[in-house]
This record gives C-alpha cells, sequence and structure tokens, in this order.
C-alpha cells in the first residue's frame, strides 16, 4: 500500500490534487493543496484499495519566526500546515497527510484561515476540528458547530500561534 | 396553561405533562470523572440530548513543550494521564526515541515492559472502582484501592513517586529497580490473582450491576472507529486491535517474544473466559457491561506479561543504558506515535528542528476521542444512565483538556 504505486492512485483519484510527498520521511507523508482536501479525504475514506476508515488526530503547525535573523536562516516562508493522521483498521497501515494554508485569510491577522471540514467523513474530526480552530486559529468550513473547545467561549486569539501574546488580563484575572 | 386546565384541576392529575428541561450536570459532579460538565437535554426521565462541556483542566501542555526540551516533557505528560503516568512517560518517549533513531537496551526494554503493565492494572483498577462509584456502590472502590496502594509502593519503592513518575524517559528509564523489588512484584502477583475472583463476585456476575450495565449505551463497531475509539472502548465493541500487537515496529518490538491474546470478543467468546463468569443474558456486544469487561480481562493478561517480563528481565546480564542529556538536541523531522495506554491509543506527534526544544508538541488524547462519541451513546437514554455510560468509558479529564 505505501510506497510510490499509493501516490499514483491517489493522483489518478484526485487530478492535481497532490503536490508533494516525502517517502523517505520516517513517517512517509503526501501533501495536498489545501481545495483537494475534502476529495483526497473521501476518496481514502471511501475507496476499497485504501480503506482509512479512522482519523487519528489532525495537528495545526505554526511555521514562523518572529526574529528577522532567524527568519532568514529557517529556510521555509511562514505559513500553517495541517497534519491529518489517518489510520485503516482493515489493513492496520498508517498514512500522514500534509497541506499547507496561509497564516491568515487575505493577509489580514486574526482573520483565521479557511479549509475544509472532514467531520462529514470521520465523525472524530468534530472535536478534533474544534481544538484547531480554538488554539491554532483555522476555521474549517462546512463544520456542523465551531466554536472553542478547550479555551473558554470569550477568549480571544489562537494559543498556538507561534507570534500570541498572552492577554494583560481576563474578567480580573491577570494574564501576565 | 389553558382556562380548563386551571379551573378543573382533576384534568391535570389525568394528564401529568413533562416538559422539555435542560439540566446540567457538573462540573463538579462526584460520579463524573474530574472535572467534566455535561448538559442534558431531557423530558422526563429520557435524555434526548447531551452535550459535554471540557477544557477545565486545560494547562496548554503542548504550548509548554515547545519552550522545553524533549526530556524535559515527561513530567508533563505525568500529568495528562494521571492515573497512567507510567504508560505516558512510555509514550512520549517512545516518541522522542523514533525521532532520535534511539534504541534502549534489552534489560531497559523489559523493564518497561514491566512497568507499564503494573501502570495498566493500577489503572484499570481504578476505572473498575470509580465504576462502581458511578453506579451507587462504595465497596468496589474500597477493594479496588487496596490493591492498588501496593502498585504504588511498588512504584514508590522504584523511583520515589506514588502518582507523577517521570520513571520511564528518552534513552532508558531514570534507575535501576531496588534490590528484592522483583521478589516483592511476585509476592503481590501472587496475592493478587486470587482477588480478581472477587471483584467479579462484586461487579461483573452482580444482578443489579448486569442490570445497570447491560445493553446500555450500545456503541456499534462502525461507530466506533468512525469516532476515533480506541482501547478497552473499541474493543468492548468486537473490534481486533490493539497497538502492542498492531502498532508500530518500535513499539510492537518491545512485546517482541511476549506472549498475549488480544482481550477481544471473538465467536461469542473471550478468550480467557474459561475461567470468569460468562457473558450474561443480558448484554449485547458493544454495551457498558462489555467494555468493563474487557478491562477486568486485561488486568489478567497484564498479570501474565508482569510474569514474563520478570523472567526475562532477570535474565539480562548487561546494564541498563543512561537516559540521553535533559538539553539533548533532537534531529529535525517529525514523527507520529502512538502507543496502547490503559485508556486507549495514546499519539504523541513531535517535530524537530536540530535544537533541544521541540518545533511542535502534540499530544492525541484517547480518552478524547472516546468522550466524543458520548452524545451518541446517551441519545434516548435515561438520566440515571448516563453516569453509568460516561464511566463504562473510563475516561481522564486530565488527558482530554491536556
Amino acid at each position: 500500500m505505501r510506497g510510490p504505486a499509493f501516490v499514483e492512485l491517489l493522483e489518478a483519484a484526485v487530478p492535481g490534487g497532490v503536490v508533494g510527498t516525502n517517502l523517505e520521511a520516517i513517517d512517509p507523508w503526501v501533501e495536498v493543496v489545501p481545495a483537494a482536501v475534502a476529495d483526497v479525504c473521501r476518496w481514502l475514506h471511501d475507496s476499497s484499495e485504501t480503506g482509512f476508515d479512522s482519523l487519528q488526530c489532525i495537528t495545526a503547525v505554526d511555521w514562523f519566526e518572529s526574529d528577522p535573523k532567524k527568519a532568514a536562516k529557517a529556510g521555509w516562508d511562514p505559513h500553517l500546515e495541517l497534519v491529518y493522521h489517518l489510520w485503516s483498521t482493515r489493513a492496520r497501515v498508517s498514512l500522514v497527510l500534509k497541506t499547507k494554508l496561509p497564516r491568515w485569510k487575505d493577509d489580514q491577522p486574526g482573520q483565521p484561515p479557511e479549509v475544509a471540514s472532514v467531520a462529514g467523513i470521520w465523525r472524530s474530526a468534530d472535536w478534533h476540528e474544534r481544538e484547531v480552530y480554538d488554539l491554532s486559529g483555522v476555521r474549517f468550513v462546512g463544520h456542523p458547530d465551531l466554536r472553542r473547545i478547550l479555551c473558554p467561549e470569550d477568549w480571544e486569539g489562537f494559543p498556538l500561534r507561534k507570534d500570541y501574546e498572552m492577554p494583560l488580563e481576563y474578567h480580573g484575572i491577570r494574564g501576565r | 396553561m389553558s382556562q380548563v386546565i386551571d379551573d378543573d384541576p382533576r384534568i391535570i392529575e389525568f394528564d401529568v405533562r413533562t416538559d422539555e428541561m435542560l439540566v446540567n450536570m457538573g462540573p463538579q459532579h462526584p460520579s463524573t470523572h474530574g472535572v467534566l460538565r455535561l448538559v442534558l437535554r431531557t423530558d422526563g426521565e429520557v435524555v434526548s440530548e447531551v452535550e459535554p462541556h471540557i477544557g477545565y483542566l486545560h494547562r496548554c501542555a503542548e504550548k509548554i513543550g515547545e519552550n522545553i526540551s524533549a526530556r524535559q516533557f515527561i513530567p508533563y505528560t505525568d500529568r495528562m494521564d494521571y492515573l497512567a503516568g507510567m504508560n505516558m512517560n512510555l509514550g512520549w518517549s517512545l516518541a522522542v526515541e523514533k525521532l532520535m533513531r534511539l534504541q534502549v537496551t534489552e534489560k531497559a526494554r523489559h523493564l518497561r515492559v514491566l512497568i507499564a503493565e503494573l501502570g495498566r492494572i493500577a489503572s484499570h483498577l481504578v476505572g473498575m472502582g470509580a465504576y462502581g462509584l458511578d453506579l451507587g456502590t462504595f465497596s468496589p472502590f474500597l477493594y479496588a484501592f487496596r490493591e492498588r496502594e501496593k502498585i504504588l509502593n511498588l512504584f514508590e519503592e522504584a523511583c520515589g513517586a506514588r502518582l507523577t513518575y517521570s520513571y520511564i524517559t528518552v534513552g532508558g528509564l531514570t534507575a535501576d529497580l531496588p534490590p528484592g523489588w522483583l521478589g516483592r512484584c511476585e509476592a503481590f502477583l501472587n496475592e493478587f490473582e486470587p482477588i480478581i475472583r472477587e471483584y467479579h463476585a462484586l461487579l461483573t456476575t452482580n444482578a443489579i450491576f448486569v442490570k445497570r450495565t447491560g445493553g446500555i449505551g450500545v456503541l456499534s463497531p462502525e461507530m466506533a472507529i468512525n469516532y476515533g475509539c480506541s482501547g478497552p472502548v473499541l474493543r468492548g465493541s468486537g473490534v481486533d486491535q490493539d497497538m502492542r500487537r498492531d502498532g508500530e515496529p518500535i513499539y510492537t518490538a518491545m512485546y517482541d517474544g511476549y506472549a498475549f491474546e488480544v482481550a477481544v470478543m471473538k465467536d461469542g467468546t473471550y478468550p480467557r473466559d474459561r475461567a470468569y463468569p460468562a457473558v450474561p443474558a443480558d448484554a449485547v456486544l458493544g454495551d457498558c457491561w462489555h467494555r468493563f469487561f474487557v478491562r477486568m480481562l486485561e488486568v489478567v493478561q497484564s498479570m501474565e506479561l508482569i510474569r514474563q517480563a520478570i523472567d526475562r528481565y532477570s535474565a539480562c546480564t548487561g546494564s541498563l543504558g543512561e537516559p540521553v542529556k535533559i538539553a539533548e538536541k533532537i534531529p529535525a523531522g517529525d514523527v507520529y506515535l502512538e502507543t496502547e495506554c490503559p485508556k486507549g491509543q495514546m499519539g504523541f506527534y513531535l517535530i524537530g528542528n536540530g535544537t533541544p526544544k521541540p518545533w511542535r508538541v502534540r499530544a492525541r488524547s484517547s480518552s478524547f476521542s472516546n468522550l466524543s462519541v458520548l452524545p451518541e451513546l446517551c441519545h434516548g437514554c435515561l438520566i440515571a444512565d448516563v453516569p453509568a455510560i460516561v464511566g463504562s468509558l473510563d475516561i481522564v479529564m486530565g488527558e482530554i483538556d491536556r
């Protein structure tokens, strides 16, 4: 299942969806364009060749360096990365799916970037997407109930962003 | 109220109506596990909707992980599932070792199996005792804690702590076992084995317990997989999956050569139910009773694994090996690893960038996904069944909120 043959299958199923792969990494991964996330996930879930019937984890990684000296040497442009960890209970194999998003929608700080929700495919995505929205600030379009889950509902900002600053006070409680 | 009813009280007596009501359960309800708040939409005794509110124990563990070295994060993993700290330590250590391509010594490997399985027994004992509390019986809790205390004593001797151990660490373990420890561990096992029959008499075959759990909160295998459930919740629905057997090589290699059977129902029987009570007629696969019973079987399974580990560990001659330095640099790259913790599959995702501090730390909690299925299970059940269902999921809020 793993390896180039699988990537070819995926490319044939969703033309133009795959933009990069790394099959030599410790956990081999496939990178797709954000617009194709829903189609790719639907295919991965439904297709009998793959049958990834379980979504284990969604992670958002903020690739941002506030120190300009370090940022020049970092080797990447600031962006947000979503990592999906899938698992097939029948074949007992895992798959890592990545997609790159801009840090903010239309470059306006505070406006979360958007990507299609996969909660309709795997119900486990419901809470995981809420958590990613809450802590990392990604708006999942089509999510049934996108609210904060761990932080209070009136919390401001997205704590797992690298440039996040703790509020000075929250309801009379000192923050920093 | 219409004019007619107000005027004639007899009509009210014949037509007792129930209104839809929102009932708040928690966040400090003693029979919910930790600080969990449930909002129930009820009509009389029947629950139509449950909404869990979580986050009361959120301590930003993932953010903290970005600001300290990989080994310094070990104590924070203790505080995730604080009832199975050893297993949490192990999950994080293996994830970091996977990124560093590090292999622990044979002696450390067997000691890890020993400790992790003892931790599993301790966690399942709390799960069992607290489940009794949820259902209104106090005695099983005392029985369970009597034995758990002995395991904690063993842990205290080995590493000095009783709850937050930080014993298993990146590259091995912080210390070797003190002299005579293995003998005391074996004595505990011999003492503990016959006691399991008491637990079965107290709960498993108890008529009230069976009535309260059999056929309640039935979780279909498809739904369990779709919701990302794992551990005893998944196996209680009849899905044959255990990361100790099906996981990634770095984790399964730890159990190489160990004989154990995954506790899941096959062809209508459990692998080890010969010596234990038969499945009651009221119980349906995937209900609260089965989730509970899988845990009980895993206690026996862990005992057998511990016995094997004691033999192998004492046969090892080499040294235990040294853990990595506190500020050891971790290579660039990202890894994800799931281990079979008592509550389910605990996943750690870690991105390194060549410095001691990880760029990103992510903890995928098993209880988080196990709890997310609760609204489905509680649809149409009675209010009194809600604690029975929550208890059968055996959640720990520290792990859900992180």
